[in-house]
């Protein structure tokens, strides 16, 4: 088969984007009605091409050493100013392509079913089209002004699909907030764009450019820039990185994103948005390789974004809520993965968790088909209408959890092998956190697991239409996708149904793309990271034996205070029931932040003291030079009096005056 | 054909006046002198754009002999864009002006001498042409605000016109100092004659704060911004359109064409100064724009923040001599071109919205997106252009801007950077609250817009989209004209 050409290439971004213009432009505007329904089929057909190109894409990649690089093509050229546009077709980029595009057309065969009978069902797959195509953008950039661009449109289409159903002032609540939050972020990465041009002598000595990614890593790999400028130049792409990777402090937009489509969440939290973060991070790595500082604080703040966020997830009610906190979790485990240096790993993580976790929102949003709710007080007992989606989630919940030999299990036993082999004081810390977090998140999953599906069925939505005034202490629930119907207890139909059963397989195989221990079919051992251009420790019995065990202690726990009731759930919540307010409450950092920072202090504090300036000194001043110069004309209009006889006097006066300025300096 | 693009609005106006009756007539006859303008403007943007270097189009013909004055008309890279720009709005202006009900006729005939004034502005390359059409432009702008406007209109036009008439002392001072210094008006001339006369009558940072003094009133920089969020507030909507659009890119055409280019070293001597004014417009500008309920004052001051762009992007040029770089001052050119259109655009809807709802108070508007499908896609396209979405062209001038100012300031530019949030807060706020939310009962009767309504926003759309993507066809334009500035200021 020969190497994919660049054309093609394009093709993998053009195809989704072509299909967003088709029917934002075409379709929706001029097909209205009956054949609304087109615009999920030519979705469908467009991000499945991209799918096969995306294999071939990966399939020449494999037979090469080095990424394969085609000349870039100049977009705007202002003197020493050239942006261009590129494509780096690397593993990385390959492997990604196929993540995207993969789980965005079994997120759209699934939308089909999903969103059947919303009036904005084009308006729907345009913006998922769109968001597709940007984050394959971010993937192919070749210049970090192109990721740029397309990084912003990721942050764009967010906002679009959170509040897509913009009528509900929650929605556009959390749309604008995803992407105020994340715009923090980027305003670290726009600063290190702006700084390598400000060093373009450097690199335009070397005959390079300073936008061009391979370019960037060049000057940094040959230490032609000082250690502390790489430590803040690293630092700034983690800026923008911890925006859309929901990092902490900038992790409050995920769980509040919940608010769109619940298959739009299963396309942030597995491929698109999310993984963005991850992606910049490893695609800059030499940036941040060269910085120990920097590395440290990835591992650090993943470590702690990973325990953080699941620790959230332990006592949220509302299914999605836990599941949103489960990916900043997971997320977290893929930085520390890129703080020990193992990109390669966090790759591999970012690939297998792809898989469970959009095989858990479908699974949400399958039940949610069923309920109408997403509190999970409500569900249980589902396990018996909905066979496969209990089954499938399931198998996604044991993935996640990391238990032998699903795919979770071998890449986060990776991640915590490498912290604990690599050995430095971060990389114990790592570990330990790391650690922690498996048994929560066993803990959590099992918990939703339990309680959504076994048990008996408790109500759904109209169970907690009438328990809505007596609930106090909840957070604030959502209410139900799409339009509420009646609760009809069923299985989601097949094109529901069939996305599901892929992804679970895939959460079963997929570990073995890296597996250390054994290949499967043609894949030999180790093939995913070697194909990164990683390495993995030896694969070692006792971690392997050490984090299933702890794992197994969280399923265990969850399964004794859930399903079984040996320990009662309320007790111990009442046992400690200042820890739990505070984990409800998620930290109280949306008071901090909405309350405290945004309201109090900027808005009530600057802001308005700004508009007081402006209002009464700098537009007082401007009234008041008026009235000074009014108040001077009519003094002198008084002098005006049209009497000869007083400007006689004045005239004879002022003569006098002249007179004797000339006698007595003259 | 200069001389067509800027005199047709005014023979249109002179048409209305004499000889047209009856309202549904004028409207028609308005509409299409301005989208004949647009045309010829195409044709003025397309002949530079062929054959891009020096001024060209030139028409020369003496006009005041004693004095060295002459009929001066030419485009070069820096004004053909904006030419084009006030064809655009222009066209804008008149379309979204069909609602006018209170003397038609009046009214566009003040609206098209505007247009020729401003265009006339443009073009002229004689000193004392371009203060004749500079002044020339108070006129209508008075009458349509204190007539048509809403609110404190006498108030807010007094006001627009002290101010203007301030700035407008200062330059005529300078101008006339230029003039005995060197004996010539050409604007094309007159730099290389300040450089050989040497010594001018006054010091030349005397001169050039003349001249930048009445320039900063009209971008508007802070602290003489104050008359903008007034006449902005009270002005008809097509005023509004005109004054964003291309009224303030008079000031900043000023800037580049007479302080950068005539004063250079005094520019550079002085960049502290103008970073340090434009990073306060930008985050003064925006903050206090944060606090504004009425629909069209929260986008006038979202106007001053990002007028400051245009100082910033000026103020690169401040670097060492020999590594000044270009990319600042196109990006600043950009900005004026790509503001207009955004700005204009936001004008155009909020006073759609006006219209049909009656109130421009924010906090009284919502769900608006359900009855106005079309035109909350538009509006959130123009705020996303607004807060710097790439693929819409407010990204490349920002960005342009932010490339050439660090380089050279990087501290400031660093804090401008938090402008972008800034705009996201305040546009998103923006678009939440009128656009989002249930639909509202009193709001029941609201309409989509018009075929009529729809044309202006289409167009200014399109532009926004694809200067966004494509922005050589701007960017080939600019630079023509400020490569051969920055090569003067690199090796004087």
């Amino acid at each position: 088969m020969p190497d994919i050409s660049e054309p093609t290439a394009w093709a993998i971004l053009f195809l989704p984007l072509g299909c967003f213009l088709l029917i934002a432009l075409v379709i929706r505007p001029l097909l209205p009605g009956r054949y609304a329904s087109l615009s999920g089929y030519v979705a469908v057909l467009a991000i499945g091409s991209a799918f096969f190109l995306s294999l071939a894409a990966l399939n020449s990649t494999l037979g090469h050493e080095e990424a394969i690089g085609w000349a870039s093509h100049s977009w705007v050229a202002i003197g020493d100013l050239d942006i261009r546009v590129g494509i780096i077709m690397d593993p990385l980029t390959a492997i990604m392509l196929v993540v995207v595009t993969g789980i965005s057309l079994l997120v759209q065969v699934y939308s089909h079913g999903y969103m059947r009978g919303d009036p904005s069902y084009s308006r729907y797959f345009a913006y998922m089209s769109l968001f597709t195509a940007s984050m394959i953008g971010i993937v192919l950039a070749r210049s970090i002004l192109q990721m740029y661009f397309f990084w912003e449109l990721v942050g764009l289409c967010s906002y679009l699909l959170i509040g897509f159903w913009y009528e509900r002032p929650a929605a556009a609540a959390a749309a604008k907030k995803a992407f105020l939050i994340t715009r923090i972020g980027d305003v670290g990465f726009l600063i290190v764009i702006l700084y390598l041009f400000s060093r373009k002598e450097l690199f335009l000595a070397a005959d390079l450019n300073p936008f061009e990614i391979p370019d960037i890593h060049v000057i940094v790999i040959t230490g032609m820039l000082s250690s502390m400028v790489i430590t803040w130049l690293a630092l700034g792409i983690f800026a923008g990185a911890a925006g859309k990777s929901a990092q902490f402090p900038l992790h409050t937009w995920l769980p509040d994103a919940m608010e769109g489509p619940t298959p739009v969440s299963a396309l942030i939290h597995a491929a698109t948005m999310v993984a963005a973060g991850v992606f910049l991070v490893a695609r800059f790595f030499p940036v941040f390789e060269a910085s120990e500082e920097a590395m440290a604080t990835v591992a650090l703040v993943g470590g702690f974004t990973a325990v953080f966020a699941a620790s959230m997830g332990l006592v949220m009610f509302d299914i999605k809520r836990v599941l949103a906190y489960s990916t900043v979790s997971q997320l977290g485990y893929m930085m520390l993965a890129l703080g020990i240096g193992m990109p390669a790993i966090a790759i591999f993580h970012l690939f297998t968790h792809a898989f469970f976790k959009a095989l858990l929102f479908l699974g949400a949003g399958s039940v949610n088909h069923a309920t109408q709710t997403f509190d999970m007080r409500y569900m249980g007992g589902l396990r018996r209408v909905m066979p496969w989606t209990y089954v499938t989630f399931l198998i996604a919940s044991l993935s996640l959890a990391g238990i032998f030999p699903l795919a979770g299990f071998w890449s986060k036993d990776e991640i915590l092998l490498s912290a604990w082999t690599e050995g430095g004081a971060v990389e114990k810390a790592a570990f330990s956190m790391g650690l922690v977090g498996v048994f929560m998140t066993a803990f959590y999953i099992i918990r939703v697991l339990v309680m959504t599906f076994h048990g008996s069925y408790r109500g759904g939505a109209e169970a907690e239409r009438r328990d809505t005034n007596q609930e106090s202490t909840q957070p604030p629930t959502q209410q139900d996708d799409g339009d509420a119907t009646q609760v009809h207890l069923a299985e989601s139909p097949w094109v529901m149904v069939l996305p599901m059963v892929v992804l679970a397989v895939a959460a079963v195989v997929a570990g073995y793309v890296a597996s250390p221990v054994s290949g499967l079919m043609t894949i030999p051992e180790h093939w995913l990271v070697e194909f990164l251009g990683g390495h993995t420790p030896d694969f070692s019995v006792p971690i392997a034996v050490g984090s299933t065990v702890v794992a197994l202690a969280g399923i265990g726990l969850a399964t004794l205070m859930y399903q079984t009731g040996t320990i009662s759930a309320e007790a111990v919540g009442r046992r400690f029931r200042p820890l739990r307010q505070l984990l409800l409450r998620k930290y109280y950092m949306d008071e901090l932040y909405e309350g405290f920072v945004v309201k109090r202090s900027f808005y009530q504090g600057v802001v308005r003291f700004a508009d007081w300036v402006d209002r009464d000194v700098v537009d007082k001043a401007v009234d008041g030079i008026g009235w000074w110069s009014r108040n001077i004309g009519r003094s002198m209009a008084r002098l005006q009096t049209g009497q000869v006889q007083g400007y006689g006097v004045v005239i004879s006066v002022g003569i006098l005056v002249i007179l004797a300025v000339y006698f007595i300096w003259g | 054909m200069l001389s067509a693009v800027v005199f047709l609005p005014l023979a249109g106006a002179l048409v209305i006046a004499l000889i047209l009756r009856g309202d549904r007539l004028v409207r028609w006859f308005a509409v299409a002198v301005t989208v004949a303008d647009l045309a010829l403007a195409g044709v003025v943007f397309g002949m530079y754009f062929q054959d891009r270097a020096g001024f060209r189009l030139v028409e020369q013909h003496t006009w005041i002999e004693p004095l060295n004055i002459q009929y001066l008309m030419a485009v070069d890279g820096l004004s053909a864009p904006l030419v084009l720009l006030t064809g655009l709005l222009g066209m804008s202006a008149a379309f979204v002006s069909w609602g006018i009900q209170t003397r038609v006729r009046e009214y566009f005939v003040w609206l098209l001498v505007l247009q020729t004034a401003v265009m006339g502005v443009f073009v002229s390359l004689d000193f004392v042409l371009f203060f004749i059409f500079w002044e020339l432009e108070l006129l209508p702008m008075y009458m349509l605000i204190s007539i048509w406007g809403s609110g404190r209109k006498e108030y807010s036009a007094m006001k627009f016109l002290i101010f203007t008439v301030s700035g407008s002392a200062f330059m005529l001072v300078g101008l006339l100092v230029l003039y005995f210094s060197t004996g010539t008006f050409d604007m094309r001339e007159l730099p290389e004659q300040i450089d050989l006369a040497g010594k001018l009558l006054v010091p030349a940072a005397t001169l050039f704060f003349a001249f930048f003094v009445a320039f900063s009133i009209k971008l508007p920089v802070w602290p003489v911004h104050t008359w903008l969020p007034d006449a902005h507030t009270d002005a008809p909507t097509a005023v509004s359109v005109m004054l964003a659009g291309v009224l303030l890119k008079m000031g900043g055409y000023g800037l580049i064409r007479i302080c950068v280019t005539m004063f250079p070293e005094v520019t550079r001597d002085y960049a502290w100064l103008l970073v340090t004014l434009a990073v306060v417009s930008i985050l003064y500008g925006a903050t206090v724009t944060l606090r504004q309920t009425d629909l069209k004052r929260l986008i006038a001051y979202s106007s001053v923040s990002h007028m400051g762009f245009v100082m910033l992007g000026i103020s690169s040029v401040g670097g060492v001599a020999g590594s000044v770089s270009s990319v600042g001052l196109n990006g600043a050119a950009m900005q004026m071109f790509t503001h207009g259109t955004i700005t204009g655009l936001l004008f155009v809807v909020a006073g759609l919205i006006y219209e049909r709802t009656h109130t421009r108070h924010i906090p009284d508007l919502g769900g608006l997106a359900s009855q106005m499908p079309f035109t909350a896609a538009v509006f959130v396209v123009a705020g996303l252009a607004s807060l710097g979405l790439p693929g819409l062209s407010g990204f490349v001038s920002e960005v342009l801007v932010f490339i050439g100012a660090f380089s050279v300031w990087a501290w400031p530019t660093a804090a401008a950077v938090i402008g972008i949030i800034l705009a996201a807060g305040y546009i998103l706020w923006m678009i939440q609250r009128v656009l989002t939310g249930p639909s509202l009962e009193r709001y029941a009767q609201v309409k989509e817009v018009t075929i009529v309504e729809a044309v202006p926003m289409v167009v200014l759309v399109v532009a926004i989209v694809v200067v966004g993507l494509y922005p050589g066809v701007l960017i080939d334009s600019f630079d023509a004209a400020i490569a051969p500035i920055i090569l003067e200021m690199q090796f004087p």
